[in-house]
């Protein structure tokens, strides 16, 4: 059953299982481990970039593929939620219109730029990426009577989803089951979903057929594949995929904008995030999301009390290296060391780490067997 | 099927490199039940040639036909849907997936099952099962689980055959088989080209620099030089050519 639903992808490192199920808990149970707004923002925040950065995975780890597009499906998803739901109205049919949109726009455009430019080298359909997400970005932010330009959209969210909604009469466990909390499920549970949809695809024959892309595109060519058609659906599963936690974010903020989906900033989080975790490893995704966007919301205010101290203590050059606005320099810092010390990423660190030493056991078993 | 119409054919097929002709007008036809080896000096569009056929490169003039259909415009995926096989003469694997996963790989594509994306490759128990007798038709069934790129140069070699022979194809292309080959590996190598051969339906081209592998083997050859097919017909005719002698065969011949 667990092997099903995992698509026989199972961790591999006990570390990893460790990590993966404190994660999967705190997520599942944030409303009520971590009461406050603050807290099931960052939950909500990571539940999304799991999706977004896995979806990615897909392209880059597993097909080779590079694209500075992603933001971009990852903004149509928003912008789905956001036009209709402003437009139409706070309805379920407007949401699931929403949806249906972002998903079609969001898959035919993927097919597109797919079938014209994944031929060509990868370093050009690289910049044919950037270049079509660069015109989304400046599209997005002049047609502001369709999208609110660069102010975004504000709109509200069906009833049920409103923090004046209450599910039930009674505190559960303590905590108020507001509507904010049934929108912290929604996310959560899509995002589950679309996670092990992804494990599913890389385990199928397709996904077999991406790593052969990406290890040997011309033999995968060789051997019957088109490779530009598989590099296409990729691309779309990917979009897709994206476009779903673009709207997911929508739902959960109420908010939309450049700054929220298409910006340039969040490519660069979901490259560090995936590098980070480790390539071609969905779970890296996991681990890659929830360390970047932990450290993305609480480094300012750790450093920011650091720094206190360090004035308190009358240490001028450490209180300014700690202030709360080098955060930057910090979480850089720490970008560079983790790729220095784990180039496969903490997955693939933690895998090769136990991949040893069970060979290690291995030979010390079969070394004292042969001794007697 | 019309037994007249060969199974592979070019008509006047030609590549140029700039000013530089690699593969020079050649017409040729193969027949099922053959195996035709084709020798040439290094350098005489022999892998050049293999590449046009099987679409790796574009032709510049000619064309290829598979069963009298035209294919020189399809892609190389296409003629490998249409029963062309290709095995590579630099050794040319999936280097970081394992040796089961490379033959379940070829074996897959065979089944055109690539495009199911929500199936567990693993609940595919008949392409398991048909990887797995590969496997040991090749004799790698104890590497089963090292990694392609981690294997010694023969063995490398014989996955790259292993490839081959899981597309099942109508029309096997070797390219040096045996190139780099410990002299103890070669006949394993030699027993399952024999064996692809005693198939009728099967058509084998062969490029092999060894005359001994050639006269074993080929029913016919055909000789490459400068990039233009210079003798063609059976081995002992073409051998005793004065054009081939003098074009290539030359002191080899002599030796062997």
């Amino acid at each position: 059953m667990l092997s099903r639903v995992l698509s026989g992808d199972y961790p591999r490192s006990p570390i990893l299982t460790a990590a993966l199920l404190v994660i999967l808990f705190a997520l599942a149970l944030a409303p009520f481990l971590f009461p406050g707004a603050q807290p099931l923002n960052v939950a909500a925040k990571i539940c999304v970039f799991v999706l977004l950065v896995a979806s990615y995975d897909l392209l880059l780890g597993y097909t080779g593929i590079v694209s500075f597009a992603h933001t971009m499906f990852f903004g149509i998803g928003g912008y789905g939620a956001a036009i209709v739901l402003s437009r139409l109205g706070p309805s379920w049919s407007a949401l699931a219109l929403g949806i249906i949109a972002a998903i079609v726009v969001a898959g035919t455009l993927a097919l597109l730029i797919g079938l014209f430019s994944l031929r060509v080298r990868a370093i050009f359909f690289a910049m044919i990426t950037l270049a079509v997400a660069t015109a989304f970005l400046v599209l997005a932010s002049q047609l502001s009577g369709f999208t609110g330009g660069e102010d975004g959209l504000n709109y509200s969210v069906p009833e049920i989803l409103r923090p004046s909604f209450r599910l039930f009469d009674a505190p559960l466990f303590g905590t108020v089951v507001n509507g904010r909390i049934i929108t912290y499920y929604i996310v959560f549970f899509a995002a589950l979903a679309g996670f092990l949809l992804l494990l599913r695809v890389v385990n199928s024959p397709f996904g077999s057929v991406l790593q052969a892309i990406r290890e040997n595109e011309f033999r995968a060519e060789a051997l019957g594949y088109p490779v530009v058609v598989y590099r296409s659906i990729a691309s779309v599963v990917s979009a897709v995929m994206a476009a779903l936690a673009g709207f997911l974010l929508a739902l959960w903020l109420r908010y939309t904008g450049p700054d929220t989906t298409l910006s340039f900033a969040i490519m660069i989080d979901v490259l560090l995030m995936v590098v980070i975790g480790g390539m071609g490893t969905l779970y890296g995704a996991v681990i890659g999301a929830t360390l970047m966007t932990v450290a993305e919301s609480y480094l300012q205010t750790i450093l920011g009390s650091l720094g206190k101290l360090g004035a308190g203590a009358g240490i001028p050059f450490v209180s300014t290296l700690l202030s709360a606005d080098r955060w930057l320099l910090w979480l850089g810092i720490l970008f560079i060391l983790s790729v220095y010390f784990f180039p496969t990423g903490i997955v693939g660190k933690l895998r090769t780490h136990w991949l040893n030493r069970k060979n290690k056991a291995l030979q010390k078993r079969s070394g004292s067997a042969s001794n007697k | 099927m019309n037994a007249t119409v060969p199974v592979l054919e070019t008509q006047d097929l030609t590549i140029r490199f700039g000013g530089h002709v690699a593969v020079n007008k050649v017409t040729c036809a193969f027949q099922p039940g053959t195996l035709t080896a084709i020798v040439g000096p290094n350098g005489a569009g022999k892998t050049t040639y293999f590449n046009l056929i099987s679409g790796q490169l574009a032709a510049s003039a000619g064309q290829v036909l598979i069963r009298g259909k035209d294919v020189t415009r399809l892609p190389a995926s296409a003629r490998t849907q249409r029963g062309l096989g290709r095995a590579f003469q630099l050794t040319n694997l999936f280097p970081n997936l394992t040796v089961f996963e490379n033959i379940r790989l070829a074996v897959q594509a065979r089944a055109g099952a690539g495009l199911s994306l929500f199936t567990l490759w693993t609940d595919r128990r008949d392409l398991m099962h048909a990887a797995g007798v590969i496997l040991e038709r090749v004799r790698l069934a104890d590497k089963r689980e090292t990694v392609a790129g981690a294997l010694p140069h023969g063995d490398q070699r014989k996955l790259e055959i292993a490839l081959l022979i899981a597309l099942e194809p109508d029309v096997f292309m070797f390219d040096e088989p045996t190139a780099g080959m410990s002299m103890d590996e070669v006949p394993n190598v030699l027993e399952i080209i024999g064996e692809l051969k005693r198939d009728a339906s099967k058509t084998i081209l062969l490029v092999e620099h060894k005359l001994d592998v050639v006269r074993s083997l080929a029913g016919r050859i055909i000789v490459l030089h400068n990039g233009a097919l210079v003798a063609d017909g059976e081995p002992a005719e073409v051998m005793a050519s004065s054009i081939v002698r003098e074009a290539y065969l030359g002191q080899d011949f002599e030796d062997a």
